[in-house]
């Protein structure tokens, strides 16, 4: 009998990169932070941003997590977040309609009087607030998604920024557009 | 309420999960629960290092299928464990290691003897806990052993400060619904999807040369039976990773042994040309797959794992199924059950260039009436033993003879570091694994590299009296990186050489165990059937084997299964690259 002749080539899922949003909802025990922030570390993913805070339910804490890869290694990040002991719930809702938030607060160089009134002006556009006043700096707090807060510091950049904090961001699901079955559920 | 000092409520806990045997090592921080093993009913086994506790536990709990028990002190006690603990996480296996930790006070203070064990442990642990409140320990105890069991287990860590040891508290020990409720987040997914296992049952029915793939998940979810069953009722050729071995008769014809880097011949051949590849419990490790994108190129996959996060990793699977593996084996083979194929009739092709195959290039080596060869002590372990030892081996070329000439044919048979691949394995956890199965013969094949790493525990067999048999192939190299130096180095064998190693045999009688050694062929046979008469203490024996035989076929890292290299090299002679297909 002659060999089976075997010439094609496993077929290689294509590297789409994109931005994804993940939510998790985790027990909220001492080191939890420290397993998820590791679990990346370790398996070198690279977040781009990660906030944490508790919900309504004081045991409960909830994570947004922002991160960039392809296919396979979102797949991967859910997956392994799913297998920590302390994961309730995972969801990639990229492509769900959802709402992004994140705070800013952006401690500008004010000159003169003119660049004061320009920087209220931009301030009032982009519906911030200024939370602090001195002889030279206006202290401004900003929210909204990544990209106003990106939009808002590329105006204030030439007057000079001198301290910045970014929250990072969180996200959450818009029940409005939503129906009971939702995509990114595939593996709950 | 019944009032208990922190110690004795670990040790009643233990009791309630069954424990019958812990290994550890005691120390300041862990003295007070040492203290109450004092009284324990059970089994304490003192070694002369943690890391060997750890991976006696882990041969413990590898042999018995039981959740291995390990104890520790803090700081450099719990530290040696790392290795025993990550060992035993690539392999999944279940195992609760106990660890002292500082009172709670100096924690964080660079106290004498403190480290931070959890932070340490984190990501080679299935899970860990740091016990801050003594109303915690029974819940967090009985979630350790819970966890460690279920799902896809391995080892789970729980650290205890010292000041907890000693209170005085209240307890009770949870009930199983409590310790599950306690774990909202913890549901391992145990029944396949029925569309996908019907999916996979079509697939079964139409592929005309199918494989199936088993590794160390069988043992685990015990489907030794099931994966035999399916074999057996749809005539699939089986290969078994070395974690798999023992999951299928290597006695059977339809077994094609281990497959991968070491695999036969016959075993990639046909996972190569396959057209179903149907993974049980196994997780493309990269030993198994070499080049991804040349990995089975034609076949269709069918993934069986409990553990989704295995699923898709490194190789796309077209028929992923979610779930213990034998409870899906079993659903699997009700549904080809049902519509049966003339299956005899339908693999006759497949199985006759199997056949082919195994007959072109069948499992050999050069033999040989001078020099002992290290296969040659490996036939000859298997048939002193009638096929029906435990063995457990070390890390390297030994190992993966063990792997080839040993025949193995249930589960829990062959016990090795597939996953980590740790040195120093073999020995102790062939101690644990004969302190679990007294009934078995249990040997341990080491080389002489990696027996070195845990020898001082020579001691706590000869303590115990754990008649364990150690095979050492002594070479004098460490031969693996001397193999793959001569082969990928241009033999530039940059420290490999043991220039300077112990009297194996005066090693042995120095801890009051039997040495015995071996330098021709002629001498083999003789000195197994005296090791074997010995059953009240460990017999060490010395086989000095050919230096440089090589561990062959081989696929070299990230090749293709179509270069494997087949022959031994002659002097002079460049071995010979195969292309096949």
């Amino acid at each position: 009998m002659s060999e089976i002749k075997v010439i094609k080539e496993r077929p290689q899922p294509e590297k789409k990169i994109g931005r994804h949003v993940i939510t998790v909802k985790v027990q909220h025990n001492f080191g939890v932070l420290a397993r998820i922030t590791g679990l990346f570390a370790g398996r070198g993913y690279n977040i781009e941003s990660l906030t944490v805070g508790r919900t309504h339910e004081p045991h409960i804490a909830r994570i947004t997590i922002v991160v960039e890869g392809d296919e396979r290694v979102i797949e991967q990040i859910i997956k392994q977040l799913r297998k920590l002991i302390e994961t309730l719930r995972v969801r990639d809702i990229t492509d769900i309609p959802h709402i992004e938030r994140e705070l800013a607060l952006i401690k500008i160089h004010t000159e003169n009087d003119r660049t004061r009134d320009e920087i209220m002006r931009l301030v009032n556009i982009f519906r911030a607030k200024v939370v602090d006043v001195s002889t030279d700096t206006y202290t401004v707090e900003i929210t909204g998604d990544e990209d106003k807060i990106e939009a808002f510091i590329s105006l204030i950049k030439p007057f000079g920024i001198k301290e910045m904090a970014r929250t990072g961001t969180l996200a959450m699901v818009r029940e409005s557009a939503t129906s009971k079955i939702l995509p990114g559920e595939r593996f709950d | 309420m019944e009032k208990k000092r922190g110690a004795d409520i670990v040790v009643d806990v233990l009791l309630h999960e069954g424990v019958d045997t812990i290994f550890g090592l005691p120390g300041g921080a862990i003295m007070e629960v040492y203290d109450a093993l004092f009284d324990a009913p059970f089994k304490n086994v003192l070694t002369r290092h943690e890391q060997a506790a750890c991976h006696m536990a882990d041969g413990y709990a590898r042999a018995t299928g039981k959740v291995g028990v390990v104890i520790a002190t803090s700081g450099p006690g719990a530290t040696n464990l790392v290795t025993g603990l990550a060992t035993a996480y690539m392999d999944s296996i279940p195992l609760v290691a106990i660890t002292g930790q500082v009172p709670r006070h100096y924690i964080g203070t660079d106290a004498f003897q403190e480290a931070d064990v959890i932070g340490i442990t984190r990501p080679i642990t299935k899970h860990n806990f740091l016990v801050t409140d003594i109303k915690d320990l029974p819940l967090i105890l009985r979630q350790a052993f819970y966890i460690a069991r279920t799902g896809r287990p391995g080892p789970v860590l729980v650290d205890i400060p010292k000041d907890i040891t000693q209170q005085v508290s209240e307890y009770y020990i949870p009930s199983d619904e409590e310790v599950k409720e306690s774990l909202p987040g913890y549901n391992p997914h145990v029944e396949g999807n029925p569309v996908q296992i019907k999916k996979a049952a079509e697939l079964i029915r139409k592929a005309t040369r199918p494989v199936l793939y088993v590794g160390g998940g069988a043992i685990l979810a015990d489907a030794a039976e099931e994966v035999t069953k399916l074999a057996r009722l749809t005539k699939i050729p089986v290969t078994t990773t070395n974690m798999g071995k023992g999951a299928f008769p290597e006695t059977d014809p339809l077994s094609l042994h281990m497959l991968g880097m070491h695999g036969t011949y016959y075993a990639n051949m046909a996972v190569y040309h396959s057209d179903l590849l149907i993974a049980v419990g196994a997780r493309f490790d990269d030993r198994v797959t070499g080049k991804i994108s040349e990995f089975a190129p034609e076949a269709k996959i069918i993934h069986i794992d409990i553990d989704p996060a295995s699923i898709s990793k490194t190789i796309t699977v077209d028929v992923p199924i979610v779930g213990d593996v034998k409870n899906v084996l079993q659903k699997l083979i009700k549904e080809l059950e049902e519509k049966p194929v003339e299956w005899v009739a339908a693999r006759e092709n497949w199985l006759k260039q199997i056949q082919e195959w195994k007959e072109k290039h069948p499992l050999s080596y050069r033999k040989s009436d001078k020099i002992i060869k290290p296969q040659y002590v490996i036939e000859e372990i298997y048939n002193i033993t009638n096929g029906d030892a435990i063995i457990s081996a070390g890390v390297g070329q030994h190992q993966m003879w063990a792997a080839m000439f040993y025949k193995y044919s249930y589960p829990r048979q062959f016990l090795n570091s597939g996953g980590l691949g740790t040195m120093g394995f073999g020995f102790p956890a062939a101690v644990g694994a004969k302190i679990g199965r007294p009934d078995k013969t249990v040997f341990a094949i080491e080389g002489d590299g990696s027996f070195i790493m845990n020898v001082q525990d020579l001691a706590t067999a000869v303590q115990y009296r754990v008649p364990v048999k150690i095979a050492i192939i002594n070479n004098g190299f460490l031969g693996m990186v001397r193999q793959w130096q001569q082969f990928f180095y241009d033999s530039r064998y940059a420290s490999v050489c043991l220039s300077v190693q112990p009297d194996f045999v005066k090693l042995a009688e120095s801890f009051g165990a039997v040495g015995l050694r071996a330098t021709k062929p002629s001498e083999v046979k003789e000195v197994l059937a005296k090791a074997m008469e010995i059953n009240d203490r460990p017999v060490l024996i010395d086989f000095v084997v050919d230096r440089e035989e090589n561990v062959l076929p081989m696929v070299p890292a990230g090749k293709s299964y179509r270069e494997m290299i087949l022959t031994p090299k002659q002097k002079g002679e460049a071995e010979t690259m195969y292309l096949v297909g």
